[in-house]
């Protein structure tokens, strides 16, 4: 789970962590007032889930409340990397002297959370990484032990000389782990760190990513999701417990399991066909979870054929079955349909879809030909 | 032969009363897996389906009854302390099924599983099956016949679909191995390579991939570098969108690295057959046995 800078922000404030004050603006309105009681230059940022905001235009310094307005007026609504802003954070203007970055990332080849710390903070750490290596200290910590403090002091001296901001540094390191093991993340970066002429250290900026298998642990962390910054078709699907992504093409896909759901849509590519989604309705079906799957695929007009795919194990094909036929009672189909099922009490699937008029296939790849070709306006309804 | 599990598999299931655990249990005692005991705190004493002994620790169950393998079908939060108790117990072979584990439980468990010896399969995979002697997890045993056929994947269904067509084509297998898809997990490719390299009943292995992270680039380097024995691959998700989650944790491109296309390319440097669709695999691995 994303979510916003301003969240960081907050929850790196409660560990201890030194961030500018902020608040956070849904009119233009809202940000001049807030531009007006902190006084002087300000910058407002646009809270979106997507990186390269300021490239976008989503990041400006106004100088008066006047020009925070405008400014506000221009990002609200503004789309980055097709997702709209519907919120800017408006924080006073800080003086930089220099700029590094420290990021916390679980790297699965290491089986670790990795620090990487840098002087060249504020840019693409990824083009840093590619071109000169030797400015990222990476550095893999065992979460049985946690960040030690030798080993905090060690990322302190990569980014400072002089030993009071090694130490501020270092301090700020261990607040950023337990930040991030405290909310189960699985990314927590500051970039950039920066160092104020006066010698502060501040997070100017903070992104964070929460394991989605952390939040049955962290409730309090669910209230951080934000489903305005996602598409209304995979909130709906995430509340019916599918995992949905939306696609360009016209063939809807209905699968168990992620895997076998990606190779049914590169077999749709394969075949001549886009796919219109990745959606898997997980191990464990029951008909509502088919129902909810159903509707939400029939609600994207592109699609213009239906596609199941199930391999029964766990999946109990019967309930597949049963779920379309509820479906389809409820809400008639405009599209054919094409349904592979095979597995677990197939027998009984077939006699039900038998029964409601529906006919079946046992081959996934004749099944995914007929969508294709269905989808393209050729054959009529297997 | 066969890889990690064979006649002499002995299975402990942990979490045997739960929804998921007694179910699987069930399955797997008809198929005819050794299981000798199984474990819920607060259960000890009892039986299951008047037959399976339980206990209220894995240490007890291992004392009382030689266990050697443990199947994992506790509830996420717990599933990590379930994988530590296990291999604390002295288990050989930990299979986790469970979905949903935090990676960030992983980093603690991969470290103190593999400091005791043990091998760990999973978390949030199928488990294996060496057909015809011994089932751990759920794949499903009426899909597989015993043969020649080495399979690993880090997919569920979709190994269910391939084992499918092979059985249905003739094409037996020695031992199908799920190893999950989570980030981090405790047996990769090369783990299941080198044991198929060195099992004399696997003449080929038929290997499935996904995009995400660099296992099938290291996989494919390991073949060409170290095995005699042919390999198949396949790479599901060509056609997802950079940069989207897809369900499974591990299935994250991050920049150019963990492409289907780098991951398809990486095979066919190594000589490896590349299967473009399931049904592939049982033309491309028949040539390859003939």
């Amino acid at each position: 789970m994303n979510i916003h800078e301003f969240q960081a922000k907050d929850i790196l404030r409660r560990v201890g962590v030194p961030v500018p004050p902020g608040r956070v603006a849904k009119t233009p309105d809202e940000a001049a007032a807030i531009a007006r009681d902190f006084g002087g230059t300000v910058v407002v940022k646009a809270q979106v889930h997507a990186g390269g905001r300021g490239k976008a235009g989503g990041v400006k310094l106004a100088k008066t409340p006047e020009e925070a307005k405008s400014i506000a007026a221009k990002i609200l609504g503004m789309q980055i990397k097709g997702l709209t802003v519907y919120q800017v954070l408006v924080t006073p203007a800080a003086d930089i002297a220099s700029e590094a970055y420290v990021g916390i990332i679980v790297d699965r080849a290491a089986k670790r959370p990795v620090f990487m710390v840098s002087r060249a903070g504020g840019i693409d750490i990824e083009e840093v990484a590619a071109s000169t290596p030797e400015k990222i200290l990476k550095l893999p910590v065992d979460t049985r032990y946690g960040l030690l403090p030798f080993e905090a002091t060690q990322l302190g001296f990569f980014l400072f000389d002089d030993v009071k901001r090694v130490r501020s540094a270092g301090k700020i390191m261990q607040q950023l782990y337990t930040a991030f093991m405290q909310s189960g993340c699985s990314l927590a970066e500051i970039n950039p760190l920066v160092t104020t002429p006066a010698g502060e250290i501040v997070a100017l900026d903070a992104k964070m990513v929460i394991d989605d298998n952390e939040l049955e642990r962290h409730p309090e962390l669910e209230a951080l999701r934000d489903p305005t910054a996602e598409a209304p078709s995979e909130v709906h699907a995430r509340s019916a417990n599918l995992t949905f992504i939306k696609l360009e093409g016209n063939v809807g896909c209905c699968v168990n399991g992620a895997g076998l759901a990606m190779a049914t849509m590169d077999l749709v590519k394969y075949y001549g066909g886009e796919p219109a989604n990745f959606l898997d309705i997980g191990g464990s079906s029951n008909p509502e979870k088919v129902v909810s799957a159903l509707r939400i695929i029939t609600s994207d007009p592109n699609v213009k054929a239906i596609l199941f795919n199930i391999f029964g194990g766990i999946t109990r094909t019967d309930d597949v079955a049963n779920g379309i036929v509820t479906a389809t009672k409820q809400n008639p189909l405009k599209v054919p349909i094409v349904i592979r099922l095979t597995g677990t009490n197939e027998e009984i699937a077939v006699r039900i879809l038998k029964e409601n008029g529906f006919s079946t296939m046992t081959d996934m790849d004749e099944a995914v030909q007929r969508a294709v070709e269905l989808a393209k306006g050729g054959g009529k309804a297997a | 032969m066969s890889i990690f599990i064979d006649s002499g598999t002995t299975l402990v299931i942990q979490g045997i009363t739960g929804r998921d655990g007694s179910f699987h249990a069930k399955q797997m005692l008809e198929y005819g897996t050794c299981v000798v005991a199984g474990v819920t705190p607060g259960k000890g004493g009892q039986r299951f389906e008047n037959k399976v002994p339980i206990f209220d620790t894995v240490a007890r169950a291992v004392k009382e009854t030689g266990a050697n393998t443990s199947v994992i079908y506790v509830p996420p939060m717990f599933a990590a302390d379930a994988m530590m108790e296990a291999a604390d117990a002295g288990i050989q072979l930990i299979v986790a099924i469970t979905e949903g584990v935090p990676v960030l439980d992983m980093t603690k468990v991969y470290p103190f599983v593999r400091e005791r010896g043990a091998r760990l399969i999973g978390p949030n995979c199928p488990g294996l099956i060496t057909p015809g002697r011994s089932k751990v997890g759920i794949i499903p045993g009426r899909i597989c016949t015993p043969g020649n056929i080495g399979v690993v994947s880090r997919s569920g269904t979709l190994t269910y679909e391939v084992v499918y067509q092979l059985t249905r084509a003739g094409l037996g297998q020695s031992t199908c191995v799920g190893i999950g898809g989570d980030p981090i997990n405790g047996t990769n490719f090369i783990d299941c390579l080198v044991a198929f390299e060195a099992d004399r009943d696997t003449a080929a292995v038929a290997m499935m991939g996904e995009i995400g992270g660099t296992d099938e680039q290291e996989a494919a380097t390991f073949v060409k570098k170290h095995m005699k024995k042919p390999v198949v691959g396949f790479i599901a998700g060509q056609t997802a969108p950079p940069g989207r989650r897809m369900g499974h944790a591990g299935a994250i491109i991050s920049g150019s690295s963990g492409t289907a296309g780098e991951k398809v390319a990486a095979f066919e440097q190594a000589g490896m057959g590349v299967a473009r669709r399931p049904k592939d695999f049982v033309d491309l691995l028949r040539a390859r046995i003939a």
